[in-house]
């Protein structure tokens, strides 16, 4: 039996050898390359130029699975961003991150691995709402203080889910229309937030994955109301990689004036 | 409580030099008035009848102008500001604006003719409703007032501000809407231009006094006017701009503090401070409204037209019930009945064109091709027909009942039948290309969508087959499915007689969302501007937002709603067992009408060409005006 490091080797080997180049045989044929359409995705953070700490935190998860069974894309992408005094800001992001991650990852991503799909299993939105109120009494337990918000994007084929809690910013860009960005009546008032009680007021829904392709982004709020809808867009849409976009983004906030810490996860999904 | 006034203030025998017209002058030999609705300023509205229209009455409204002013510049000024009024509202076209049916001058009086509209002023409520005007009226009337403002905020080329929202300017139909009146002081909009005040005090905004108008403007007069009825404090007589001092909920604890947060932030002192637009007032009051659970309440507002305000058309006798639903195509209304036949009438009269008898009573909708119907019967037979002539094109015998309604979907017949199977046939000689089994008899419609075909069946299994009959997915709910799948944007929903409307992503059939209704549906859900609507056996149709599957209003009917609704132009249609077909606004879950037949309806409308057409088990098939 090889050994694990063994085994890859040998499967690289493979790979490298048995991959035949057009150039070297020009005349043969060979059968089409099948297309995946995954999703591609870029993050950016930064303390920003005013804070000392990072508060905020971001999580991206992608999956795909091919061949005879294949599973429907999948994706989990989250901000938060957390407030309080003491650390309290950055404990309890941290802390709600990783417990919705570890709650989701177990309910839809390893369910998917199963089998049997036959029977219905606990709704995609309930699921999220029961992650978003684990959060809650994760941050109210061990966080004293702190508190967050986040918001939770889950991708499932042809579907996407959002949680959200406070206002970290979620956009599908393409659809964003600068009345709607600009002139928020909220827009400064944080009036949810993960930790601030038990009664945890979560907002659901799920949005089809636009099928000629777009944007989702999500945010927080030292990119949010700094850089202008207008650059957001024009960035986002110029960019050839969605990696370069969330890395301008960045930049854009902190060459505003970095007021805030800033996180951005942007998702870009492919044309139909 | 209903009365037919406009009422403005009534000066009417002050002796204030006006000449009144008297019932019974004739203007322009065409509009005769039949009396005086208010009078106000130099103007006065009257009611009047236009005898163009000799056969029926026809009622207007029509504004008189008499000019007495001297001056002649000022003259012409006042003359001009009428010709806007009318050329602004000629211009609009919108179902809270008055229709402006004519425009005409004779010596100093200029006249203007409008759709009269039968209800009272806000004012007028007011004076007859003793208590604070409830939460929810407002906030559906606001809701409205929002839209119409939103209308004109956008209205190109140039915005038009209303610039005097005030009770006595906003009227209640009797459908209860919102009819804006009085446009004698909108205009179009310039950023930044200043003009004269004009207004009412009391509901104007700050900057308005200043000659600033905006949409702003327009949202603070609105809630103005709420406040007054909601707290009774009509602002005239308070300090101008002082509603912040007047608290909502001090005055009226009914009010939630929802609402009261929506109207302090409209009624801001600087127009900065306010809602932006209407749009974003409206979404705000929305969101309001599903937090504090108005929206949710069942009837909203109570029934406003009675069944004989709907007009019927024709109707036509079966020899049995109909609990089959009716297709249009071509002109003709194919709908299948108990007493075995398929019936062929004519749309437009409901005359009989012919008739094809099976051997078993049919429950299912017709469906119909290149000049063929096809349809099912417990015969266990599918049977193709002329669509012109009833002729036999072939017979498909299934080895049970035939329940479920044909789908059509690349030159196949796809069908459910008792016998546990889904078949597939050719349309063109009623071949069978393949079926499959299920577990259970197939009532439901099979729906067919890029080479998949989805379906229901009565042990809760849900199946979705490719076209080479290999399952993609299956999924099972804990009672029977007898609701005929729905997809919309890669979502497929179904309801369940387990209570339940299910939202599986349609790929892999992956549950997204799940919404528990108060009993067992056998409805198929219908789709429009966002929602779901369905009908259940707790006897509730059901308004659910598809993208939060949260409930955005239900409408309680008097018996079971085993039928399934269909939308048109903002209405949902639909039967109940209690035997009306309503039909309810699909915003607001409000009844617009309802229409009585004399036996429960089971089947589902059609709507063509502004036609209800609805089977009931008193055996007729009727067509009403939409």
């Amino acid at each position: 039996m090889p050994s694990l490091k063994s085994l890859l080797k040998s499967i690289f080997r493979r790979t490298s050898e048995g991959a035949p180049t057009p150039t070297a045989h020009p005349g043969r044929s060979y059968p089409d390359v099948n297309e995946t359409k995954q999703v591609v995705v870029g993050t950016g953070q930064s303390v920003g130029i005013e804070r000392s700490h990072n508060e905020d935190a971001l999580l991206v998860l992608t999956g795909q699975l091919t061949g005879i069974h294949p599973l429907p894309d999948f994706g989990l992408f989250v901000v938060a961003d957390g407030m309080g005094g003491h650390r309290a800001g950055e404990v309890a992001s941290a802390v709600s991150i990783r417990t919705v991650a570890r709650m989701l990852t177990r309910d839809t991503m390893i369910q998917l691995l199963n089998n049997d799909h036959s029977e219905l299993e606990t709704p995609l939105q309930d699921l999220l709402r029961e992650a978003l109120e684990e959060a809650n009494r994760a941050v109210v337990e061990e966080v004293p203080g702190g508190g967050t918000t986040l918001t939770a994007a889950v991708l499932l084929g042809p579907q996407i889910t959002i949680g959200h809690v406070g206002d970290t910013r979620l956009k599908e860009l393409g659809q964003l229309t600068p009345e709607e960005a600009s002139v928020h009546p909220q827009r400064n008032v944080l009036y949810r937030a993960i930790g601030q009680g038990a009664n945890l007021e979560v907002d659901v829904f799920t949005h089809p994955v636009p099928k000629n392709g777009g944007h989702l982004l999500i945010c927080s709020d030292g990119l949010w109301g700094v850089v202008p809808d207008e650059t957001i867009q024009r960035i986002v849409n110029s960019a050839h990689h969605p990696q370069l976009a969330a890395q301008q983004l960045v930049t854009a906030a902190n060459s505003a004036g970095g007021p805030d810490n800033i996180t951005v996860v942007l998702v870009r999904f492919p044309k139909g | 409580m209903q009365r037919t006034t406009r009422q403005l203030s009534d000066k009417e025998g002050k002796g204030d030099g006006l000449d009144r017209l008297q019932a019974g002058t004739t203007l322009q030999e065409r509009y005769l008035v039949l009396g005086m609705l208010g009078s106000g300023g130099m103007s006065s509205v009257y009611k009047g009848r236009d005898l163009h229209f000799p056969n029926v009455t026809k009622l207007v409204a029509i504004k008189e102008m008499v000019n007495l002013i001297a001056d002649q510049s000022m003259y012409e000024m006042v003359v001009k500001n009428f010709e806007r009024e009318a050329d602004l509202l000629a211009a609009l076209s919108h179902p809270a604006i008055p229709t402006i049916y004519d425009n005409f001058s004779h010596q100093n009086r200029s006249y203007l003719v409008m759709e009269f509209i039968d209800g009272d002023d806000l004012e007028a409520i007011l004076d007859e409703y003793e208590d604070f005007i409830p939460e929810e009226r407002v906030v559906t009337w606001a809701i409205e007032i929002c839209d119409v403002l939103s209308y004109l905020h956008n209205h190109k080329p140039q915005p038009i501000i209303f610039r005097d929202i005030k009770p006595s300017n906003v009227m209640i139909d009797h459908h209860n809407h919102v009819r804006l009146i009085d446009f004698g002081i909108a205009r179009h909009f310039q950023p930044g231009e200043k003009g004269t005040m004009i207004g009412t005090e009391g509901y104007s905004p700050p900057e308005q006094y200043r000659g600033e108008a905006s949409p702003a403007g327009d949202i603070y007069a609105l809630w103005a006017t709420m406040h007054h009825l909601l707290t009774r404090r009509d602002p005239r007589l308070e300090p101008p701009f002082s509603f912040t001092e007047r608290p909502v909920r001090e005055i009226n604890p009914t009010v939630s503090p929802e609402l009261e947060n929506v109207i302090s932030t409209a009624l801001a002192y600087d127009p900065k401070d306010r809602y932006p637009t209407a749009a974003l007032m409206k979404e705000a009051l929305i969101s309001t409204a599903k937090r504090t659970g108005l929206l949710s309440r069942p009837s909203v507002a109570a029934v406003i037209a009675q069944s004989d305000k709907v007009e019927e058309i024709w109707k036509f006798e079966c020899e049995d019930e109909v609990r089959g639903s009716p297709l249009v195509e071509n002109g003709y209304v194919y709908i299948g009945c108990y007493d075995n036949n398929i019936y062929a009438l004519d749309a437009k009269s409901g005359e009989f064109q012919w008739k094809y008898a099976t051997e078993g009573g049919i429950s299912g909708k017709p469906a119909v091709e290149d000049g063929v119907v096809f349809i099912g019967s417990e015969d266990n037979r599918l049977y193709a027909l002329t669509a012109n002539r009833g002729g036999l094109v072939w017979t498909y015998y299934a080895e049970g009942p035939i329940h479920s309604s044909p789908t059509l979907a690349d030159g196949h017949v796809f069908v459910g039948s008792d016998d546990r199977r889904l078949h597939v046939v050719s349309q063109v000689n009623g071949r069978r290309a393949w079926r499959v089994e299920a577990n259970a008899p197939i009532w439901s419609t099979p729906l067919v969508h890029d080479e998949r075909v989805y379906f229901g069946c009565e042990s809760g299994d849900f199946y979705c087959y490719d076209f080479k009959a290999e399952l993609k997915w299956r999924k099972k709910a804990k009672r029977g499915v007898t609701s005929s799948p729905l997809l919309v944007e890669d979502m497929i929903y179904f309801g369940s007689r387990d209570w339940t409307l299910y939202a599986l992503e349609a790929e892999n059939g992956y549950q997204i969302w799940r919404f528990r209704m108060g009993g067992a549906t056998i409805s198929t859900p219908a789709f429009y501007d966002g929602m779901l609507f369905i009908g259940c056996g707790d006897n509730n149709i059901y308004a659910i937002d598809a993208r939060h599957a949260r409930e955005a209003w239900r409408y309680e009917a008097d018996h079971q709603v085993t039928g399934s609704p269909v939308v048109h132009e903002g209405s949902v249609y639909v039967g109940s067992v209690d035997g009306s077909l309503y039909c309810i606004d699909h915003k607001t879950g409000r009844l617009r009408w309802r229409y009585h037949t004399e036996g429960p309806i089971t089947g589902t409308p059609a709507i063509v060409d502004n036609t209800v057409f609805i089977g009931s088990t008193d055996h007729r098939v009727y067509a009403v005006l939409a």
